[in-house]
């Protein structure tokens, strides 16, 4: 079916080179301004629009070849593979910190509380300190600040629950219409999601703020602050990847970008938006609930 | 989309076998060849194994006599760290990508690797990463001197400012590397030749399959680890501060967890690598070879419960050092099958000694070395005297570099006539082999006894019962790091003025795809996938057809 | 041997018949002599370097000595497997040849000799291991102390503290060697270079020692081999480990854990003495700690505050801020020209006791006596060129305590 049955196989191209400068002056940018180097955020804002420069730049070169037809069933499979085994990574890396908050309450906290092999730790370093969950107290009260209260689950988490759940219900909806061709049905679809997403972002925010103002729960809140924030702030970003990605989408669709055989780009953005839909039950669960 | 419409103007003759590489230096940075970036990702590595090894040059240099002579320690640390993460990161873990770029198409009839414009990306991302990781020995307050391992809080509270770009660093080495495993799982799983089963593979080809799947797995983890670390540094977290309810162990369990992996993902390829030199040179089929497929995967699976062996002396609690230290112990089992193996496939066969296979039984013998004093450290009670000490310096430098840095010096002088259409000069190269292979032991063998004898690692200086040995340690180490001198001479004379081989084969009785295309291999290959007789026939082992 | 080696080599490398003879015989000879140059470096320690250590030694606890037999045991397991493994591959090296006319055979696959291969190390694995876990059962049981000492890593001294008897002290490294240790210096090293202290760790024989490791900045490790305790220190947490030294003497060891710049510059020495010379020990230092205390109460004369000054700041300052005052930069700061060491004393009285929370400077209040601490900001104010010729008075230390 295919206009040759032969692999794609692209000519030589500018972009990763383009995407490493621009990796390179945003990260080193970043790591000067921590420092307080005036050049650094400025370097920092340059990469940053080199490497949306590199996506677009990129990203469009993609599309414009699938559109062409140069893409056969085995790139596409290539794709496919690779958007599977990245989100997998992805896993891994929320892993990293899933793991930084099991240790700590299984293990750090009850430790400092005298736990385990840990008698003399409570005797001698914290005989004050009293390892309950969540940490509010921490062992060393001089050097923090003690947030008022916790981010409760049966408020906006679970409102967020809510919106998240729902919105891959949405996506699935626009999925089934895509393999249908029904293309106001994906409209919707898309666009339900999409303001799904917002929603739960803009909640999120709220959220932060409230934290943040009247709580005093704040990064800096010992263990418990550190990985509430680093949990939901990863998270966070990635729901806003995410709904970017699906306003690409949209656009595409739009333009009449996919049909029932050939819609990688859609599964890749919709296979993604699952992964952040579990990622946040598990947030749910183990940071806001349990 | 039934047919292509006319508007396409994208290159469709990119699928012309016969159009050559672009001329030019630009060639190098736009390239999506997997040979060119293969080649790249090798001269990279070579590069940074030379800068590593001056490192370690500096290191010697100060242990070679008591007392601080060249250094203060302060850059002693730095080079230590710096050596160990270069290496690591820089030389070892290149090198074997670049192995993977050159062979893996070749060796299971593709065309490319899968993506090839990301392919392109990983390279470039590594100068610089590597750049970035140098520049910190410039930086106010030097480089990074907390270790490779980078244990908290000395590498947050107490450490310099260049530490953030040492973190950035790391994320970008860690994108690459990532990026890259994706690349060669989606070549493995989805360019294969179409009649090639997956026990069809040649073992180089599977380990890196593995390897792989040991990247995605653990290089974020690393990722995460380097961001708490960030952030500790930074924006006032305290996942490694006991006063806030973390703790500094908690770095040390995330670390390991990719830590321990990683030093397989240095390893299995290696393993690949001996396992299609083996037969070549010994006439005989690799024995056992699904035995090994399996003992690869295990290997692969145990390494990600067997991390804490790395932290028997931090307090983890008695249950848990049990727990590590059987794990770790079993490791030896399916890594054992492959050295009986590898052994078996020499038994009763037709062996001769071309330089890749001299490198090859030296890898055996010392790797093996290497794992049986890992096995003693495995031992959580005797690890209390092991830990930390030059015996751990000797096993893991055995497994390194007489394991991981040997390899790949077969795989070069077993693979570059195909490559390049020309041949080394044999009788340097084993002049070469030999001054390497006993000076590398003058170099690391003193160090176990200078472990049991109790001389700490990451010191500038000694008590003065250590310096015999120090100085015999130090002696090699100068004569095996010259040795790459001589290493550089021989690959570079062979680019470019070595003998010409015509033959397809090189090897008389090598085994593998990668030996039916012209010599040297042309800048596209397999655009029409191999037959099943001839995959069958290319097979370098007897499997489960 | 060695010097049989070096003829060996030079023999054939001074000659350039060595490489002009370069045939395919040479691969036969030079193999041969290389596995044999191999084979000989391997046990040449064993023969020549019989009087230089090059193994555990027994150590004088039951857990050092347990650890030893352990550690020898799983060595000669390892030596054996080595002898059956590389013995089959040197028979099939030298016999299985091409140039000795070896035909290939073509076997390549036995699922009986896969199992077997993998059941025996199996075997031989829980052979080892059931010895392994006895032995970590005991180590790690700290029950049933007669006496606890509290060991505190700092950057880059120990302090040693007696639960029972309130002695308490730091240990830095010895003066001699910290001076033969400095960038450059050449001539003779002293006794125990670099395994030498001013205060050493004094412990009765024959007495179950409670050891409680913690730290107060980085992670460190204490370890001496002979006591068969190497145990890290990590800041926040108390790890345990303990010892029945069953032989008086002097055991020396080292911190094995990197800590920074002068990682390795903290050495441990243990003295271990009878139960009835340690008691005496023990009254010895009580008292010198309540004399200490004393010596606070008067006032000192510039000489003395100077003299004593110098005395602190080079076994307990001088590891950062360097022998000198130049600091490192970048790192730690130069005394020499300090804003804070010539300006306002209050500040610098500060610093030096409550530290800065966050760097390596540390909180000496809790580390010093008053009169010690008076010593050292006084030299401080007064060396290095910052000649503000301010005293500082131990009675002004106790009031801002
Ligand atoms: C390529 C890298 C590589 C490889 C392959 C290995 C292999 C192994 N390593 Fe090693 N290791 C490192 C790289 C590697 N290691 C590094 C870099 C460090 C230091 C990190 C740092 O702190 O900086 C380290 C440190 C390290 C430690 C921590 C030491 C300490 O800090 O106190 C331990 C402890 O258990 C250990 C164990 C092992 C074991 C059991 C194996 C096993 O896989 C070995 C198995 C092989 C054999 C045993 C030989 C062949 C088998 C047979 C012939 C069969 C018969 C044998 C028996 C039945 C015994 N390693
Ligand atoms: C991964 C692979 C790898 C490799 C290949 C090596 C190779 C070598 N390593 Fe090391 N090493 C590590 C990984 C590796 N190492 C790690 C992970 C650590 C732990 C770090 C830590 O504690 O944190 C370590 C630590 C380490 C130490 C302990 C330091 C300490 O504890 O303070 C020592 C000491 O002898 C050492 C020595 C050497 C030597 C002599 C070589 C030799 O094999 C090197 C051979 C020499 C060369 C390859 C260079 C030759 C080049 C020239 C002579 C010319 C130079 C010219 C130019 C640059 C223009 N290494
Ligand atoms: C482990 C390292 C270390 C040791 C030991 C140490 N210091 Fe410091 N010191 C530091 C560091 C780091 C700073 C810088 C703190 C900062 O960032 O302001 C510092 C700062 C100072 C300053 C302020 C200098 C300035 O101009 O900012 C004085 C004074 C000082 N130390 C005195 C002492 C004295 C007296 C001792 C010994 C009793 C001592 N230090 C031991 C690390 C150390
Ligand atoms: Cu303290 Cu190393
Ligand atoms: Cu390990």
């Amino acid at each position: 079916m295919q206009s040759h049955n032969q692999y794609f196989v692209p000519h030589g191209s500018y972009w990763p080179i383009v995407g490493s400068v621009g990796m390179a002056s945003l990260l080193a940018g970043f790591a000067s301004s921590l420092h307080g180097s005036a050049l650094g955020s400025g370097a920092m804002v340059l990469g940053f629009g080199i490497i949306i420069f590199m996506v677009f730049g990129w990203m469009g070169q993609v599309v414009h070849e699938s559109e062409a037809g140069t893409y056969n069933k085995q790139v596409d499979r290539s794709f496919r593979m690779s958007m599977a085994w990245f989100i997998f990574s992805e896993v891994m890396f929320f892993a990293a910190f899933f793991g930084a908050l099991f240790y700590a309450r299984n293990f750090s906290v009850p430790w400092l509380g005298g736990a385990s092999n840990n008698f003399f730790t409570h005797q001698e370093l914290w005989s004050d300190f009293k390892a309950v969950w969540p940490l509010i107290q921490m062992p060393d009260p001089s050097k923090f600040s003690v947030p008022k209260d916790i981010i409760h689950a049966w408020e906006i988490p679970a409102i967020n629950t809510l919106c998240l759940l729902t919105s891959g219900a949405t996506l699935t909806w626009a999925h089934w219409a895509l393999l249908n061709n029904k293309r106001n049905q994906i409209i919707a679809g898309l666009a339900a999601t999409i303001i799904l997403g917002i929603i739960f972002l803009s909640l999120q925010a709220l959220e932060y703020g409230e934290a943040y103002k009247h709580l005093d729960l704040k990064l800096s809140s010992g263990i418990y602050g550190s990985t509430f924030f680093m949990l939901t702030g990863f998270h966070g970003l990635h729901v806003t990847l995410g709904t970017i990605m699906l306003i690409v989408i949209l656009m595409r669709v739009i333009r009449g970008h996919f049909n029932p055989e050939n819609h990688f780009g859609f599964e890749g953005v919709a296979w993604y938006w699952h992964f952040v839909d579990v990622v946040w039950l598990g947030l749910f669960i183990f940071v806001y609930w349990l | 989309m039934a047919t292509t419409t006319s508007d396409v103007q994208i290159d469709i003759d990119a699928h012309d076998a016969h159009h050559g590489p672009e001329k030019g230096l630009l060639r190098w940075v736009k390239t999506t060849n997997h040979k060119d970036i293969g080649t790249l990702y090798l001269w990279f590595a070579f590069t940074m194994l030379l800068i590593g090894g001056a490192m370690a040059m500096v290191i010697r240099a100060e242990l070679f006599q008591p007392g601080l002579q060249l250094v203060e320690p302060q850059f002693f640390n730095q080079m230590t760290t710096l050596h160990g993460l270069i290496m690591v990161f820089g030389a070892i873990m290149p090198a074997f990508v670049g192995l993977a770029n050159w062979q893996i198409p070749l060796m299971i009839g593709a065309p490319d690797m899968a993506l090839p414009r990301m392919n392109n990306w990983s390279f470039w991302i590594l100068p610089f990463a590597g750049v970035m990781l140098l520049s910190t020995l410039f930086m106010k307050g030097g480089g990074p001197a907390f270790g490779w391992t980078f244990y908290a809080p000395l590498s947050t509270t107490f450490a310099p400012e260049s530490t953030d770009f040492f973190i950035f660093a790391i994320h970008m080495l860690g994108f690459s590397s990532i990026m890259g495993a994706i690349n060669i799982i989606a070549t493995v799983m989805n360019m294969r030749a179409p009649d090639m089963k997956l026990m069809d593979m040649p073992l180089f080809v599977w380990t890196w399959l593995i390897t792989a799947f040991l990247l995605i797995a653990a290089m974020p983890v690393l990722a995460g680890a380097v961001t708490m670390m960030l952030t500790d540094r930074n924006f006032g977290t305290s996942f490694f501060d006991a006063a806030g309810g973390g703790d500094p162990v908690m770095f040390q369990h995330i670390f390991w967890f990719f830590g321990h992996p990683e030093v397989y993902i240095m390893i299995l390829p290696a393993f690949g690598v001996i396992s299609q030199i083996i037969p070549t040179f010994a006439r005989k089929p690799l024995f056992g070879y699904s035995s090994m497929v399996y003992a690869t995967a295990s290997i692969a699976l145990l390494s990600f419960v067997v991390w804490a062996h790395h932290m028997f002396l931090t307090g983890m609690p008695i249950a848990g050092q049990m727990y590590f230290m059987y794990a770790t112990i079993m490791i030896s089992v399916p890594t054992g099958v492959k050295v009986f193996n590898w052994v078996t496939t020499m038994w009763r066969g037709s062996l001769t000694f071309e330089t890749p296979m001299l490198w090859a039984i030296a890898f055996v013998i010392l790797f093996t070395i290497g794992g049986f004093s890992g096995l003693m450290l495995g031992i959580a009670p005797a690890d209390i005297q092991y830990h930390d000490t030059y015996f751990v310096v000797a096993h893991f430098h055995y497994v390194l570099v007489t394991g991981a840095l040997f390899s790949i010096i077969a795989a070069v002088y077993y693979w570059l006539p195909k490559w390049c259409g020309r041949m080394y000069n044999e009788k340097l190269a084993r002049i070469h082999f030999w001054w390497a292979v006993i000076s590398v032991n003058v170099l690391f063998f003193p160090q176990h006894f200078l472990g049991l004898a109790g001389m700490p690692r990451r010191i500038p200086d000694y008590a003065t019962q250590f310096a015999d040995f120090n100085m015999i340690s130090s002696i090699g180490g100068f004569a095996f790091g010259s040795s790459f001198l001589l290493l550089t001479y021989i690959i570079v004379s062979c680019i470019r003025s070595g003998e010409p081989i015509e033959d397809e084969r090189v090897w008389e009785s090598a085994k593998g795809l990668e030996w039916t295309v012209a010599t040297p291999a042309p800048y596209h290959t397999f655009n029409e996938p191999p037959q099943k007789d001839k995959i069958l026939s290319e097979s370098s082992h007897v499997g489960a057809h | 041997m060695l010097s049989r080696r070096c003829s060996v080599c030079s023999a054939d490398a001074s000659s350039n018949r060595f490489i002009a003879r370069y045939t395919t015989k040479f691969k036969v000879k030079s193999n041969a002599i290389a596995s044999w140059l191999l084979i000989s470096f391997f046990f040449l320690p064993l023969s020549a370097f019989a009087d230089l250590g090059f193994n555990l030694p027994k150590g004088v606890t039951p857990v050092s000595q347990n650890i030893y037999d352990l550690h020898m045991t799983i060595f000669w397991v390892c030596v054996g497997i080595a002898v059956v493994v590389f013995g089959v591959m040197i028979y099939s090296i030298i016999f299985h040849r091409k140039s000795r006319g070896a035909k290939a055979s073509n076997f390549h696959e036995s699922t009986a000799i896969e199992l077997i291969w993998t059941l025996i190390p199996l075997g031989i694995l829980i052979a080892i291991a059931v010895p392994a876990t006895r032995v970590l059962i005991d180590l790690e049981n700290t029950d049933k102390a007669e006496m606890t000492v509290k060991i505190t890593g700092y950057q880059w001294k120990w302090q040693y503290e007696y639960l029972d008897n309130g002695v308490k002290f730091f240990s830095n490294l010895s003066k001699d060697s910290r001076e033969r240790s400095e960038m450059g210096k050449v001539g003779d090293y002293p006794d125990h270079y670099l395994q030498d202290v001013d205060n050493r760790l004094v412990l009765p024989v024959n007495t179950r020692i409670r050891f409680l490791m913690t730290s107060n900045d980085v992670i460190h490790s204490w370890w001496v081999r002979d006591l068969g305790v190497k145990q890290d220190a990590n800041p926040g947490f108390i790890n345990d480990a303990w010892a029945t030294i069953q032989k008086p003497g002097v055991y020396r060891g080292q911190c094995a854990e990197l800590c920074g710049k002068d990682h390795g510059f903290m050495p441990i020495v243990v003295e271990a003495k009878s139960k009835e010379d340690y008691a005496a020990w023990v009254k010895e230092q009580q008292a010198k700690q309540k004399a200490a205390a004393a010596a606070g109460d008067r006032e000192w004369s510039k000489d003395e505050l100077m003299v004593q000054g110098q005395k602190v700041y080079s076994s307990t300052c001088a590891g950062c801020h360097g022998v000198t005052g130049q600091g490192i930069p970048g790192t730690f700061p130069a005394i020499a020209g300090s804003k804070i060491a010539t300006g306002d004393v209050k500040e610098h009285i500060n610093i030096v006791m409550n530290g800065k929370a966050g760097t390596a400077m540390q909180a000496f209040g809790a580390q010093l006596s008053d009169s010690d601490l008076a010593a050292v900001i006084t030299y401080e104010r007064n060396a290095f060129g910052n000649n503000t010729g301010d005293l500082v008075q131990p009675a002004t230390i106790k009031a801002a305590r």
